[in-house]
């Protein structure tokens, strides 16, 4: 997540090539969401299952792959590229808070206040519990592929 | 949907990325990485523009390249704005240095802060 000090010098958000990445990173990761909900559709103020998948698969993923470059070295060169194109493309489009908080209000104005919030709470906690899964499933690829090795956490 | 919006939401899903990317580093460059201020500020931005855009275009689907563009801006530009994954990632993080004010604070910025700008932004879009 942080930068390290080879990298200052050019920041990610200021690399043309990287951006152009992201681009298609972004494209590629919007269009998983957009099959996700079109092949989940909901009413409105009903509850939106496709988002709901996009954004618990995408903290899964996105957890899993910031444990697994955060172990492999430092953030600069290829790592650096995967994270910004991968994570931040693919998976930060895949998943959206845009489309959970609209969602949200139209389920408050729908169904009223309690399946709104328990829409937006679910989300919450299974996306934290997610991401916490997908770095631990990160650290234990990581530890089984250097078994007695030292653990870097 | 058509193949050729379909297309287009997922291009405006790739330049809402960059936006993303390009506003989360300059944010984080200015105020530092301690607390997660640019995944905060795309998701609340976001919010506020999807709920304008659909309060404005929203209701009937206009036929042809008219009932396109609340996808494209939508699904499209504010889905691949904002977030989700990278904001709950950056709560588990805060959560394991036990910064857990930080973490509640981040956490509540996600669902609560993004849902108001969402409703506000209905409200704003509505306007006639």
């Amino acid at each position: 997540m942080s930068t390290s000090g080879a990298a200052v010098a050019r920041p990610p958000h200021r690399h043309p090539g990287l951006l152009l990445g992201v681009l298609l990173g972004g494209t590629v990761g919007t269009g998983l969401r957009l099959a996700a909900g079109e092949a989940l559709p909901h009413e409105v103020g009903a509850w939106p299952w496709g988002t709901l998948l996009v954004n618990v698969v995408g903290a899964f993923l996105l957890g899993a792959l910031l444990e697994t470059l955060l172990r492999a070295g430092p953030d600069v060169g290829r790592r650096r590229a995967v994270r910004v194109v991968v994570g931040s493309g693919v998976l930060g489009s895949l998943t959206t808070t845009s489309a959970l908080a609209l969602e949200t209000v139209q389920r408050a104005d729908v169904a009223g206040v309690g399946p709104a919030a328990a829409y937006a709470l679910v989300t919450l906690v299974l996306g934290v519990a997610a991401a916490a899964a997908g770095v631990a499933a990160a650290a234990a690829s990581h530890r089984s592929r250097r078994p007695g090795g030292q653990d870097l956490a | 949907m058509s193949p050729a919006t379909a297309l287009a939401v997922c291009a405006a899903g790739g330049l809402g990325a960059v936006l993303r990317v390009v506003l989360d580093g300059e944010l984080r460059t200015r105020l530092g990485g301690g607390l997660p201020w640019g995944t905060a500020a795309v998701n609340v931005v976001g919010s506020l523009l999807i709920g304008v855009a659909t309060g404005m275009l929203g209701g009937p689907v206009a036929p042809g390249a008219a009932g396109a563009v609340l996808p494209v801006v939508a699904t499209g530009l504010c889905g691949g704005f904002t977030t989700f994954g990278t904001a709950v990632v950056e709560v588990l993080r805060l959560g394991e240095d036990r910064r857990w004010g930080a973490a509640a604070l981040a956490a509540a910025v996600t669902v609560l802060a993004s849902t108001v700008a969402a409703a506000l932004g209905l409200v704003l879009g509505r306007l006639p």
